[in-house]
């Protein structure tokens, strides 16, 4: 058994810095607060590179997409955001947790 | 998050040490805390300690705003007494749930790394080996030989150390028979009461891969406080 089977859970930071020495812009996302019934603990975390790929997870695939968005603006403007996602909680870009819980995500710059 | 506090991570990581990131959320400084020498005077560290004691991240009022405490700990850590079959699907899925896998077993011909790729094996005596192992509370031990000789030696490092599961392998009676031997060893009954046996969770398991998942999802449970 190689490091495949763990990758996308433990190496979300090492592969923020690869992309990084490669000269990528680059972003982090880290759930930093939940209520109710969150897919994904505090703490978990995802690395978007300027081109939209990503690794990791701050929800079990609900809000991804419109985390990657952001965090590709975050990357060209450098300023932090803090970003709030729940079912009832209407954002411009209309993504919601169908569990019902809420989120909150810290989305930065790497660099 | 800057370059050098990201590589102050990764290399805490590298080398298994814990480390705490606080990052204000309004302006995105941070720093790195080490929670097991944090400055007394330093505002974060008591909370920094509780939450890498926890394993878990918090946000923390402050005056300039909510801090996010992150906790970056090394891996939750399993030892496996015993290289026999059982241990080839539990190293594996062990592994994939997240843990550093160790196995110890003195005889040389079952622990090999042709029948354990990836695994740090050792070969020491239990006894010995579960002493230099040094069990903390993010540390599970499972014994496997159901061979009094190495795991009662290993039972009783698992006992006095603070690991968050111990269970073993072995029947009904095998296991009653281990508990009055570590009895008269001088354990008393809620010490005992630590031990999972027959280990694992009672689905009917059969065969070695299923004996994994019944230890693996007891091992989740306890650490989880799940409700079972």
């Amino acid at each position: 058994m190689g490091e495949t089977a763990r990758e996308n859970h433990d190496r979300v930071l090492e592969q923020a810095a690869e992309w990084q020495r490669a000269g990528e812009g680059v972003a982090l996302a880290t759930v930093v607060e939940t209520w109710g019934s969150a897919p994904r603990p505090v703490g978990s975390q995802l690395a978007v590179r300027a081109d939209g790929a990503f690794i990791g997870s701050v929800s079990g695939g609900c809000i991804e997409g419109a985390v990657v968005v952001e965090a590709q603006d975050i990357i060209e403007s450098g300023a932090p955001r803090l970003l709030e996602f729940g079912v009832s909680n209407s954002q411009a870009w209309e993504v919601g947790l169908a569990c019902g819980g809420r989120i909150r995500v810290f989305v930065e710059r790497v660099g | 998050m800057r370059r050098d506090t990201l590589a102050q991570i990764l290399a805490a990581r590298a080398e298994k040490r814990p480390v705490v990131l606080a990052t204000n959320l309004l302006s995105g400084e941070e720093r790195v805390i080490d929670p097991a020498s944090a400055d007394p005077r330093d505002p974060l560290g008591d909370a920094a300690m509780a939450a890498a004691r926890d394993d878990k991240g918090r946000i923390v009022e402050t005056g300039a705003g909510e801090v996010f405490l992150n906790v970056f700990n090394p891996p939750l850590r399993m030892l496996v007494v015993g290289a026999v079959h059982i241990a080839q699907p539990l190293a594996e899925m062990a592994a994939i749930a997240g843990f550093d896998v160790t196995i110890v077993d003195p005889r040389r011909a079952f622990a090999t790394a042709a029948r354990f790729p990836d695994v740090a094996l050792r070969h020491d005596w239990p006894d010995d080996g579960v002493a230099d192992f040094a069990p903390d509370h993010r540390t599970a031990i499972v014994t496997l030989t159901h061979d009094p000789k190495l795991d009662d030696a290993a039972l009783q490092g698992a006992l006095s150390s603070d690991c968050f599961y111990i269970g073993c392998l072995g029947s009904k009676k095998t296991h009653a028979a281990r508990l009055e031997r570590l009895h008269r060893a001088g354990f008393e009954a809620a010490a005992l009461d630590r031990i999972h046996g027959p280990v694992g969770l009672a689905i009917g398991a059969k065969s070695p891969a299923e004996i994994a998942i019944s230890i693996l999802a007891e091992i989740v449970c306890r650490l989880r406080g799940g409700a079972l």
